[in-house]
């Protein structure tokens, strides 16, 4: 189990233990974190687990890949640490990760 | 089930005809609402269906939710750049636009006009919209026959279509004109012969031509003739291009929503448990939204075209080949949706439906559409205690368009 801590817009402070191997989308959506909708349901194809990683954690998080990209790239409120969260992998190596969720999904 | 019951147009029975002959393209089977056993038959027999024949030529049917993902994921294979609807483009007549386009050219003209439908531009829009609903939902008579579609889904979505364009008020009724004419079109199966569908969309075209001229002289505002008048790489649009964008925008903004909003009156009469239901839990309201509209499914398919030939279902789909991804059909797809022909105000992740579908090309409006719904939702329960459908809806002549041209209804207020 990895520890994670989503941060709605408002602040709200949400502490996760996920489970390895699924992804930082199923983690909020499992424990009813508001502010991930998940349409697609983990499919890289809707935009609405976007999340933002703190900075001091986007070299362990990584990059998006360009089907992640392409996606991203369409929503107006994106910012340079956005992610979708359905495409972030839990590991060991994301042990206390911190996400912002923002104001919408889209 | 009563739709399965209804006369088939064509005489046929779907569920002993070849499986070759099944062409669920003709919109006959959307008016008289038959379509529901042909896409039954094909999820369980051919999910993956090839029509040798139909007006629209021969064309590959995705029946299945998981296959029509797979297809709005691979945009690389299926492409939009064909057009999104079965009728190829006439050529002497094309009006290009980004849903029928493929990256890089989708992205950067998707992305100027995005921002108006922002959730954080939405937010702005909220008070306007229930202000409106409401004034709409107070000048309707009680007890007395109305037809709905005209009253309030035509009413409220042409409002909110007026406002986003910042179109001349008074005359918003013409973006309703422009909205049908550019979708019932005879080459689209549709009733509108298509010299006067043309004579319609070049009407509108002149229009906002001079209202985009208007508006280049003045400062970017929120409006999408603004957007559109202003933004890098649309400013030069040349005229065909500029009416494409625009139809898209009004349709995609006019008749989607609209027929949601009549379809929701549908289903509530159709479960009136859950219309209780709802009656006992307004909370209810945002999760029955995207229940509507996967019960409506108000766009029925999208088409792509495939650019290599790929493998989809263990079907193999050559180059060339026209492509249906059938959301009305994925939507009820009982291995993905449980129950999926009820109405369910509750069903837990209602979100995950195909209506809106997904990829690059997924509905930009979905969260306005969403929230016009809801809205207009909260005002209804406010004041009435049962829209109550007193006779059979008049459905739209078109395999693209799911909707309604009529559906009468009496209203009966609150104790």
């Amino acid at each position: 189990m990895t520890t994670i801590t989503y941060i709605e817009h408002d602040g709200t402070e949400h502490v996760v233990e996920a489970e390895n191997d699924s992804s930082v989308m199923r983690g909020a959506v499992d424990n009813g974190i508001p502010g991930i909708d998940a349409d697609c349901g983990g499919e890289c194809s809707c935009a609405t687990c976007h999340v933002i990683v703190t900075s001091n954690w986007m070299e362990v998080v990584g990059r998006p890949n360009d089907t992640e990209e392409s996606m991203l790239d369409l929503n107006p409120e994106r910012e340079p640490n956005s992610r979708l969260s359905c495409q972030i992998v839990v590991s060991d190596a994301l042990d206390g990760l911190i996400v912002n969720l923002p104001e919408f999904q889209m | 089930m009563n739709q399965l019951a209804t006369k088939n147009p064509f005489g046929e029975d779907p569920w002993s005809m070849p499986l070759a002959d099944i062409d669920v393209s003709r919109p006959e089977l959307f008016q008289t609402d038959t379509l529901w056993p042909y896409f039954e038959r094909l999820r369980k027999e051919d999910p993956v269906h090839y029509c040798a024949d139909s007006q629209f030529g021969a064309y590959w049917s995705i029946t299945k939710f998981n296959d029509i993902m797979a297809v709005e994921k691979n945009h690389q294979a299926f492409s939009s750049a064909w057009g999104i609807v079965l009728p190829d483009r006439p050529e002497d007549f094309e009006t290009p636009n980004f849903i029928g386009m493929d990256p890089p050219k989708h992205d950067v003209q998707r992305k100027t006009v995005q921002g108006v439908v922002a959730p954080a531009n939405l937010a702005k829009l909220e008070s306007t919209i229930r202000e409106r609903a409401a004034t709409i939902l107070d000048s309707l008579p009680l007890e007395e026959t109305i037809n709905w579609v005209d009253r309030v889904s035509i009413e409220l979505t042409t409002q909110m279509l007026a406002t986003l364009f910042d179109f001349p008020f008074e005359e918003r009724s013409k973006l309703t004109y422009w909205s049908d004419m550019a979708t019932s079109g005879e080459l689209a199966g549709g009733p509108t012969p298509e010299p006067v569908r043309r004579k319609a969309l070049l009407e509108c075209l002149e229009v906002f031509t001079k209202l985009r001229d208007e508006r280049i002289e003045q400062p970017l505002a929120t409006d999408l003739i603004s957007m559109l008048a202003h933004g890098e790489d649309t400013r030069h649009m040349e005229p065909m291009e500029f009416l494409g964008n625009l139809i898209l925008l009004i349709v995609g903004g006019n008749d989607t929503t609209r027929n949601s909003i009549s379809g929701g009156v549908l289903a509530l009469n159709q479960f009136p448990d859950e219309y209780q239901k709802l009656r006992d839990n307004l909370d209810l309201i945002p999760n029955m939204v995207p229940e509507i509209i996967r019960w409506q499914t108000p766009l029925a398919y999208m088409r792509r075209t495939a650019v290599e030939d790929v493998e989809i279902g263990g079907k193999r789909i050559e180059k060339g080949d026209k492509v249906v991804m059938w959301y009305v059909s994925g939507n009820r797809d009982e291995e993905v949706i449980d129950h999926p022909n009820d109405f369910i105000v509750d069903r837990p992740n209602a979100r995950h439906h195909l209506s809106f579908g997904f990829g690059i090309h997924r509905c930009m409006g979905n969260r306005l559409a969403e929230m016009q719904l809801r809205v207009l939702w909260e005002e209804i329960m406010q004041r009435f205690h049962t829209i109550e459908v007193v006779g059979e809806p008049t459905r739209v002549q078109s395999s693209f368009v799911k909707g309604y041209s009529e559906l009468p209804v009496r209203l009966h207020a609150r104790a």
